[in-house]
Protein backbone atom coordinates (compact mmCIF):
# COMPACT_ATOMS: atom_id res chain seq x y z
CA UNK A 1 0.00 0.00 0.00
CA UNK A 2 3.27 2.44 -0.49
CA UNK A 3 1.83 3.54 -3.62
CA UNK A 4 -1.16 4.88 -2.03
CA UNK A 5 0.15 7.06 0.86
CA UNK A 6 2.45 8.47 -1.74
CA UNK A 7 -0.50 9.89 -3.78
CA UNK A 8 -2.00 10.71 -0.28
CA UNK A 9 1.00 12.78 0.47
CA UNK A 10 0.98 14.87 -2.85
CA UNK A 11 -2.84 15.47 -3.39
CA UNK A 12 -2.97 18.17 -0.91
CA UNK A 13 0.29 19.86 -3.00
CA UNK A 14 -1.44 19.05 -6.14
CA UNK A 15 -4.62 20.89 -4.88
CA UNK A 16 -2.85 23.84 -3.87
CA UNK A 17 -0.54 24.11 -6.88
CA UNK A 18 -3.53 23.63 -9.51
CA UNK A 19 -6.00 26.56 -7.57
CA UNK A 20 -2.93 28.79 -7.19
CA UNK A 21 -1.60 28.54 -10.81
CA UNK A 22 -5.71 28.87 -12.04
CA UNK A 23 -5.47 32.29 -9.71
CA UNK A 24 -1.92 33.30 -10.93
CA UNK A 25 -2.92 33.39 -14.86
CA UNK A 26 -6.34 35.20 -13.63
CA UNK A 27 -3.63 37.27 -11.37
CA UNK A 28 -1.79 37.88 -14.74
CA UNK A 29 -4.36 38.96 -17.11
CA UNK A 30 -6.62 41.51 -14.96
CA UNK A 31 -3.58 43.26 -13.21
CA UNK A 32 -2.96 46.11 -14.97
CA UNK A 33 -5.81 46.46 -17.67
CA UNK A 34 -7.79 49.66 -17.50
CA UNK A 35 -11.85 49.09 -17.38
CA UNK A 36 -14.28 51.37 -17.91
CA UNK A 37 -16.34 52.26 -15.18
CA UNK A 38 -20.46 52.98 -16.32
CA UNK A 39 -21.78 54.25 -12.94
CA UNK A 40 -19.00 55.38 -10.46
CA UNK A 41 -19.43 54.49 -7.09
CA UNK A 42 -18.67 58.16 -6.21
CA UNK A 43 -20.10 61.41 -7.90
CA UNK A 44 -17.18 64.00 -8.93
CA UNK A 45 -14.04 64.44 -7.04
CA UNK A 46 -12.75 67.42 -6.43
CA UNK A 47 -9.65 69.06 -5.43
CA UNK A 48 -10.78 69.20 -1.93
CA UNK A 49 -11.36 65.56 -1.45
CA UNK A 50 -8.10 64.52 -3.31
CA UNK A 51 -5.74 67.67 -1.93
CA UNK A 52 -4.17 68.86 -5.28
CA UNK A 53 -6.04 70.17 -8.48
CA UNK A 54 -7.48 68.21 -11.02
CA UNK A 55 -6.07 68.21 -14.19
CA UNK A 56 -8.32 70.55 -17.30
CA UNK A 57 -8.94 67.41 -19.39
CA UNK A 58 -8.32 64.27 -17.25
CA UNK A 59 -6.90 63.17 -13.61
CA UNK A 60 -4.83 60.15 -13.02
CA UNK A 61 -5.26 59.36 -8.91
CA UNK A 62 -3.23 56.59 -7.58
CA UNK A 63 -3.78 54.69 -4.50
CA UNK A 64 -0.67 53.30 -3.37
CA UNK A 65 1.02 51.71 0.09
CA UNK A 66 3.75 50.51 1.73
CA UNK A 67 3.81 46.74 0.97
CA UNK A 68 3.82 47.28 -2.81
CA UNK A 69 6.49 46.40 -5.37
CA UNK A 70 4.52 47.45 -8.51
CA UNK A 71 3.32 51.13 -7.00
CA UNK A 72 6.86 52.48 -7.35
CA UNK A 73 6.77 51.78 -10.53
CA UNK A 74 3.34 52.92 -11.81
CA UNK A 75 4.23 56.16 -9.68
CA UNK A 76 7.26 56.66 -11.94
CA UNK A 77 5.44 55.61 -15.45
CA UNK A 78 2.51 57.94 -14.63
CA UNK A 79 4.18 60.81 -13.94
CA UNK A 80 6.55 60.27 -16.70
CA UNK A 81 3.55 59.97 -19.23
CA UNK A 82 1.27 63.13 -17.70
CA UNK A 83 4.83 65.38 -17.57
CA UNK A 84 4.03 65.97 -21.52
CA UNK A 85 0.68 66.70 -20.97
CA UNK A 86 -0.19 70.07 -19.05
CA UNK A 87 -3.55 69.32 -19.16
CA UNK A 88 -3.15 66.47 -17.16
CA UNK A 89 -2.55 65.62 -13.41
CA UNK A 90 -0.84 62.69 -11.61
CA UNK A 91 -1.88 62.41 -7.54
CA UNK A 92 -0.73 59.51 -5.65
CA UNK A 93 -2.43 59.15 -2.06
CA UNK A 94 -0.90 56.86 0.17
CA UNK A 95 -4.06 55.05 0.68
CA UNK A 96 -3.33 53.63 4.82
CA UNK A 97 -3.60 57.81 5.29
CA UNK A 98 -6.86 57.74 3.64
CA UNK A 99 -9.25 54.70 4.69
CA UNK A 100 -12.69 56.64 4.48
CA UNK A 101 -11.71 57.69 0.83
CA UNK A 102 -10.44 53.90 0.34
CA UNK A 103 -13.88 52.62 1.61
CA UNK A 104 -16.00 55.35 -0.62
CA UNK A 105 -14.20 54.38 -4.15
CA UNK A 106 -13.98 50.37 -3.02
CA UNK A 107 -10.04 50.50 -3.20
CA UNK A 108 -9.11 46.89 -2.77
CA UNK A 109 -5.47 46.38 -3.74
CA UNK A 110 -2.46 48.53 -4.70
CA UNK A 111 -1.67 50.48 -7.16
CA UNK A 112 -5.13 50.98 -7.90
CA UNK A 113 -5.22 54.14 -10.51
CA UNK A 114 -8.99 55.82 -11.03
CA UNK A 115 -8.91 58.00 -14.92
CA UNK A 116 -10.72 60.90 -13.98
CA UNK A 117 -12.60 63.33 -17.02
CA UNK A 118 -12.19 67.03 -16.73
CA UNK A 119 -15.50 66.41 -14.68
CA UNK A 120 -13.55 64.67 -11.60
CA UNK A 121 -15.63 61.65 -12.77
CA UNK A 122 -14.29 58.51 -12.72
CA UNK A 123 -14.49 56.92 -16.42
CA UNK A 124 -12.22 54.02 -15.54
CA UNK A 125 -9.82 52.09 -13.65
CA UNK A 126 -6.97 49.98 -13.52
CA UNK A 127 -5.90 47.69 -10.98
CA UNK A 128 -2.03 46.82 -10.78
CA UNK A 129 0.47 48.63 -12.90
CA UNK A 130 -1.04 49.56 -16.50
CA UNK A 131 1.15 49.38 -19.52
CA UNK A 132 2.16 52.64 -20.69
CA UNK A 133 0.31 52.28 -24.17
CA UNK A 134 -2.81 51.04 -22.02
CA UNK A 135 -2.24 54.42 -20.03
CA UNK A 136 -1.63 56.65 -23.47
CA UNK A 137 -4.35 55.51 -25.07
CA UNK A 138 -7.11 55.72 -22.10
CA UNK A 139 -5.76 59.27 -21.89
CA UNK A 140 -6.14 59.89 -25.98
CA UNK A 141 -9.90 58.86 -25.38
CA UNK A 142 -10.35 61.69 -22.63
CA UNK A 143 -11.56 65.04 -24.64
CA UNK B 1 -2.62 69.70 7.77
CA UNK B 2 -3.09 66.59 6.61
CA UNK B 3 -0.50 65.01 4.04
CA UNK B 4 -2.84 63.57 0.73
CA UNK B 5 -0.16 62.51 -1.29
CA UNK B 6 2.49 60.01 -0.18
CA UNK B 7 5.57 60.86 1.21
CA UNK B 8 8.71 58.96 0.06
CA UNK B 9 9.81 57.58 3.52
CA UNK B 10 13.28 56.37 4.04
CA UNK B 11 13.30 52.87 2.76
CA UNK B 12 16.00 50.20 1.94
CA UNK B 13 16.01 48.87 -1.07
CA UNK B 14 17.69 45.31 -1.72
CA UNK B 15 18.23 43.45 -4.99
CA UNK B 16 14.10 42.40 -6.27
CA UNK B 17 15.31 38.80 -7.59
CA UNK B 18 16.33 37.50 -3.96
CA UNK B 19 13.32 37.31 -1.96
CA UNK B 20 11.84 35.51 -5.83
CA UNK B 21 15.22 33.06 -5.38
CA UNK B 22 13.77 32.85 -1.79
CA UNK B 23 10.85 31.87 -2.44
CA UNK B 24 11.78 29.22 -4.53
CA UNK B 25 13.07 27.37 -1.67
CA UNK B 26 10.43 28.08 0.55
CA UNK B 27 8.36 26.46 -1.71
CA UNK B 28 10.23 23.20 -1.61
CA UNK B 29 10.45 23.08 1.79
CA UNK B 30 6.53 23.71 2.39
CA UNK B 31 5.97 21.27 -0.15
CA UNK B 32 8.04 18.69 2.00
CA UNK B 33 6.63 19.56 4.92
CA UNK B 34 3.17 19.21 3.38
CA UNK B 35 3.68 16.16 1.94
CA UNK B 36 5.19 14.45 4.91
CA UNK B 37 3.26 15.87 7.16
CA UNK B 38 6.21 17.05 9.23
CA UNK B 39 6.02 19.73 11.74
CA UNK B 40 9.51 20.05 12.57
CA UNK B 41 10.08 20.49 8.34
CA UNK B 42 8.03 23.67 9.07
CA UNK B 43 9.02 24.92 12.23
CA UNK B 44 12.20 24.93 10.75
CA UNK B 45 10.61 27.35 7.94
CA UNK B 46 9.19 29.05 10.51
CA UNK B 47 12.17 30.00 11.82
CA UNK B 48 13.45 31.69 8.07
CA UNK B 49 10.14 33.55 8.06
CA UNK B 50 10.99 34.96 11.65
CA UNK B 51 14.36 36.05 11.09
CA UNK B 52 13.00 37.77 7.10
CA UNK B 53 9.98 39.10 9.33
CA UNK B 54 11.86 41.11 12.24
CA UNK B 55 15.34 41.49 10.50
CA UNK B 56 14.70 41.44 7.08
CA UNK B 57 14.21 39.01 4.33
CA UNK B 58 18.03 39.96 3.40
CA UNK B 59 18.86 38.19 6.33
CA UNK B 60 17.48 34.87 6.08
CA UNK B 61 19.78 31.80 5.55
CA UNK B 62 18.06 31.22 1.67
CA UNK B 63 19.25 35.02 1.24
CA UNK B 64 22.51 33.87 1.64
CA UNK B 65 22.76 31.46 -0.27
CA UNK B 66 21.06 33.85 -3.17
CA UNK B 67 24.04 36.17 -2.26
CA UNK B 68 27.17 33.33 -2.53
CA UNK B 69 25.71 31.56 -4.96
CA UNK B 70 22.94 32.81 -7.15
CA UNK B 71 23.72 36.58 -7.24
CA UNK B 72 27.74 35.76 -8.88
CA UNK B 73 26.19 34.67 -11.73
CA UNK B 74 23.49 36.52 -12.88
CA UNK B 75 24.16 39.05 -15.46
CA UNK B 76 22.53 42.64 -16.61
CA UNK B 77 21.20 45.23 -14.73
CA UNK B 78 20.05 44.83 -10.96
CA UNK B 79 16.43 45.46 -10.13
CA UNK B 80 15.71 46.54 -6.89
CA UNK B 81 12.48 46.82 -4.89
CA UNK B 82 11.79 48.36 -1.47
CA UNK B 83 12.41 46.07 1.40
CA UNK B 84 9.05 46.27 2.78
CA UNK B 85 6.90 44.44 0.99
CA UNK B 86 9.28 41.19 0.71
CA UNK B 87 9.21 41.91 4.55
CA UNK B 88 5.49 42.28 4.91
CA UNK B 89 4.95 39.01 3.01
CA UNK B 90 7.78 37.12 5.53
CA UNK B 91 5.54 38.23 8.68
CA UNK B 92 2.07 36.63 6.43
CA UNK B 93 4.39 33.30 6.05
CA UNK B 94 5.22 33.58 9.73
CA UNK B 95 1.56 33.74 10.96
CA UNK B 96 0.26 30.97 8.93
CA UNK B 97 3.59 28.63 9.94
CA UNK B 98 2.44 29.55 13.75
CA UNK B 99 -1.31 28.48 13.03
CA UNK B 100 -0.05 25.46 11.13
CA UNK B 101 1.85 24.32 13.99
CA UNK B 102 -0.89 24.94 16.38
CA UNK B 103 -3.14 22.67 14.44
CA UNK B 104 -0.03 20.05 14.80
CA UNK B 105 0.06 20.28 18.23
CA UNK B 106 -3.37 20.04 19.08
CA UNK B 107 -3.80 17.02 16.60
CA UNK B 108 -5.78 18.88 13.99
CA UNK B 109 -4.33 17.33 11.14
CA UNK B 110 -7.28 19.90 8.71
CA UNK B 111 -5.70 23.40 10.24
CA UNK B 112 -2.00 22.17 9.90
CA UNK B 113 -2.62 20.83 5.54
CA UNK B 114 -4.67 23.88 5.48
CA UNK B 115 -2.44 26.72 6.75
CA UNK B 116 0.87 25.20 5.05
CA UNK B 117 -1.45 24.70 1.92
CA UNK B 118 -1.93 28.14 1.85
CA UNK B 119 1.55 29.27 2.98
CA UNK B 120 2.61 27.33 -0.06
CA UNK B 121 0.56 28.98 -2.35
CA UNK B 122 1.50 32.64 -1.56
CA UNK B 123 4.97 31.33 -1.84
CA UNK B 124 4.41 29.40 -5.24
CA UNK B 125 2.13 32.77 -6.86
CA UNK B 126 5.62 34.72 -5.95
CA UNK B 127 7.59 32.85 -7.74
CA UNK B 128 5.96 31.89 -10.17
CA UNK B 129 4.19 35.41 -11.60
CA UNK B 130 5.52 37.85 -9.35
CA UNK B 131 2.57 37.83 -7.04
CA UNK B 132 2.35 40.61 -4.32
CA UNK B 133 1.28 39.74 -1.40
CA UNK B 134 1.20 43.10 0.23
CA UNK B 135 -0.41 44.82 -2.75
CA UNK B 136 -3.31 42.00 -2.56
CA UNK B 137 -4.12 42.12 1.05
CA UNK B 138 -3.01 44.96 3.36
CA UNK B 139 -5.30 47.36 2.06
CA UNK B 140 -7.88 44.67 2.58
CA UNK B 141 -6.75 43.97 6.07
CA UNK B 142 -7.14 47.53 7.09
CA UNK B 143 -9.99 48.00 5.62
CA UNK B 144 -11.20 45.48 8.27
CA UNK B 145 -10.48 47.96 11.16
Amino acid sequence: MRKTTLVNSLTPIAVVLVLASIYGFWYKRSRGKIRNVERPAEGALTADILGEPLGQRATLVQFSSAFCTPCRATKALLQNVVAEMNDVHHIDIDAEAHLDLVRKLDIRSTPTTLFLDSRGIEVGRAVGAPRRDQVTSALSALR
Amino acid sequence: MTQVTSQPTKSITIDARGPRFSAGITVVVLATALATQSAWVLALQGVVFAIGAFRGPQFTPYAAIFRKVVRPRLKGEVPTEDVRPPQFAQSVGLLFVLVALVGSLTGIGAIFVIATGAALAAAFLNVAFDFCLGCEIYLLLLRLR
